[in-house]
């Protein structure tokens, strides 16, 4: 699974560097010079953090993307990231799992920890971080296997499962705390990608939390959906973070507003606010997160 | 909270939604300067013992009503289609709860105007009417400034306003003092006196509907609700 997702990621990660890489993309207004390097208002610590991250910068080549950010992601709470394309919350989500680690000329500065420990330690094993730190991408991308195939991936090559039939209750659980049981119970066996879109995204859920992971990084897990699929996910996701602690990237700002508890503006590779989003959502702190959340710029 | 601009609504991607928030903004305000007339002339009905214009105000107040219904329902779709944020959201919901103390203005003014029918028939002006005349001004004086802060997202007049009415408050209940004097110097004052009190009494409620209007204005610039809190807490609302 590792290694599919390294290369997804690589996709994903061209992309984002063309991004960053063109000025053009960012918008015209306001100026970067109301932000202070390093400076995020709003609440942007928490007493019982899952990942404590200071001073993050990230590069490509020359460019750099991140620009000094620090940050809590407190335990079993939903954060969102927003901010107009090309603002880092891609790249800066990417590193929570190392998938940046795939990219040649992409460097990580700063202290990035996973409950205390150091996520760059080099004597860490990515893979077994990745199966802790699960990933949903914008596009389902579910394997050209069955559906069963795709969810009981992960617990096969981690080992997670002895027997079949500890297999097989791995695999209807995911499936039904993704929402999908029903609907897929009597065609395990068919194609996974004969499904609907909706119905592959919930796949793909199905599949990152079959590993048992602790956080869920989801980069605009709906973006792909209709709205009765987004609401299926969002609905996921609400139940999910009863156990999981969720970071969602998301282009709709409606969206950010339904589903988290807290919610990240950023802005040209820099936090500018993270505040409570019913805070954000009423009264943000920063201008520069009011201009964007009602539609100013971006 | 971020600085306020000139036009602070205005300056959307979208020109459609800036222009509905414009015409919100203009729609209220219009609202505003018909309630401020109809206060203004119920005041002088009474004073004047003009009970024709006392009848131009009863019908007018249908006017008041139309245009509650008419920025309640611009409000709603503005809501839904628009699904506003921060300062947008605000203005839509501030406005949805100002109107309504706008139209109660308005069935003050009524009320008034009613009061001066009544008692323009039995002539002679009764006691008390420096009391209103003085008392009108003062709280026609807070409803346009409360309406100017509106207008200018000007948090400080608006705090100015919520003092105000502390000082209404205190002229009231001193123009009730004395009224009961009267009523008990002679009798026959009583039933004059009572109408009078009744006027005041209206007209100390729009005291409250200005001071009602300017919390919501605190909410729309500073996006904190002073409402039910101290005169302390609101002065240190505005001056953050």
């Amino acid at each position: 699974m590792s290694t599919l997702n390294a290369s997804l990621s690589n996709e994903q990660a061209q992309r984002d560097l063309a991004e960053a890489s063109a000025p053009a993309a960012a918008p015209e207004k306001p100026a970067e010079s109301v932000i202070e390097y390093g400076k995020t208002v709003g609440t942007p610590f928490s007493d019982d953090p899952k990942f404590t991250l200071r001073d993050v910068e990230v590069f490509y080549g020359d460019t750099q993307a991140i620009k000094g950010i620090s940050l809590d992601i407190a335990k079993n709470e939903v954060i969102a990231f927003i901010g107009p394309s090309g603002c880092g919350k891609s790249t800066f989500l990417r590193c929570l799992n190392r998938m940046n680690d795939s990219i040649d000329i992409c460097r990580v500065k700063g202290q990035l920890q996973l409950d205390g420990k150091d996520l760059y330690d080099p004597k860490n094993d990515v893979v077994e971080l990745r199966a802790r730190v699960g990933m949903v991408f914008q596009k389902p991308n579910p394997f050209p296997k069955s559906i069963y195939d795709n969810v009981a991936y992960g617990p096969r090559i981690h080992g997670l499962a002895n027997r079949k039939s500890e297999l097989d209750d791995i695999v209807e659980n995911s499936l039904r705390k993704a929402g999908l049981w029903d609907e897929v119970k009597d065609r395990l066996d068919a194609p996974a990608t004969g499904m609907s879109g909706g119905q592959q995204q919930r796949l793909c859920i199905a599949r990152t939390i079959a590993v048992s992971p602790e956080v869920v990084l989801m980069d605009e897990p709906c973006s792909a959906l209709d709205p009765i699929a987004t609401a299926r996910v969002e609905e996921l996701i609400a139940e999910l973070s009863q156990s999981y602690t969720i970071i969602i990237v998301t282009h709709s700002m409606q969206q950010a507003a339904r589903v988290s508890h807290r919610t990240a503006y950023f802005h040209l590779g820099h936090l500018v606010e993270v505040n409570e989003t019913n805070k954000v959502f009423t009264a943000p702190e920063h201008e520069l997160t009011e201009s964007y959340i009602t539609g100013r710029f971006g | 909270m971020p600085n306020q601009k000139d036009d602070v609504y205005g300056d959307h991607i979208s020109h459609q939604f800036n222009e509905e928030l414009a015409e919100l903004k203009t729609q209220f305000l219009k609202m505003g300067g018909l309630v401020e007339q109809q206060l203004a002339d119920a005041v002088k009905a009474l004073i004047d013992n003009d009970g024709h214009l006392a009848d131009e105000i009863r019908a007018r107040d249908k006017t008041v009503d139309r245009m509650e219904v008419e920025i309640d329902e611009e409000s709603t779709r503005v809501i839904a289609r628009r699904q506003p944020t921060a300062r947008d959201l605000r203005l839509v919901v501030s406005v949805i709860k100002m109107v309504a103390d706008l139209e109660r203005v308005g069935d003050e003014a009524k009320k008034i105007a009613k009061f001066a029918m009544g008692l323009s028939e039995e002539g002679k002006a009764p006691r008390g009417y420096v009391e209103v005349r003085h008392i009108g001004n003062h709280v026609g004086g807070m409803l346009h400034d409360a309406l100017d802060a509106f207008a200018r997202l000007d948090s400080e007049l608006a705090l100015q306003v919520m003092k105000e009415d502390k000082r209404v408050d205190e002229e009231y209940q001193a123009a009730i003092r004395s009224l009961l004097t009267f009523m008990m110097e002679d009798t026959r004052n009583i039933s004059r006196c009572m109408s009078v009190m009744w006027v005041l009494r209206a007209l100390e409620r729009v005291g409250d509907h200005a001071c009602n209007i300017a919390e919501n204005v605190i909410f729309m610039v500073k996006g904190e609700d002073v409402r039910h809190t101290s005169m302390e807490e609101a002065e240190r609302v505005v001056s953050q």
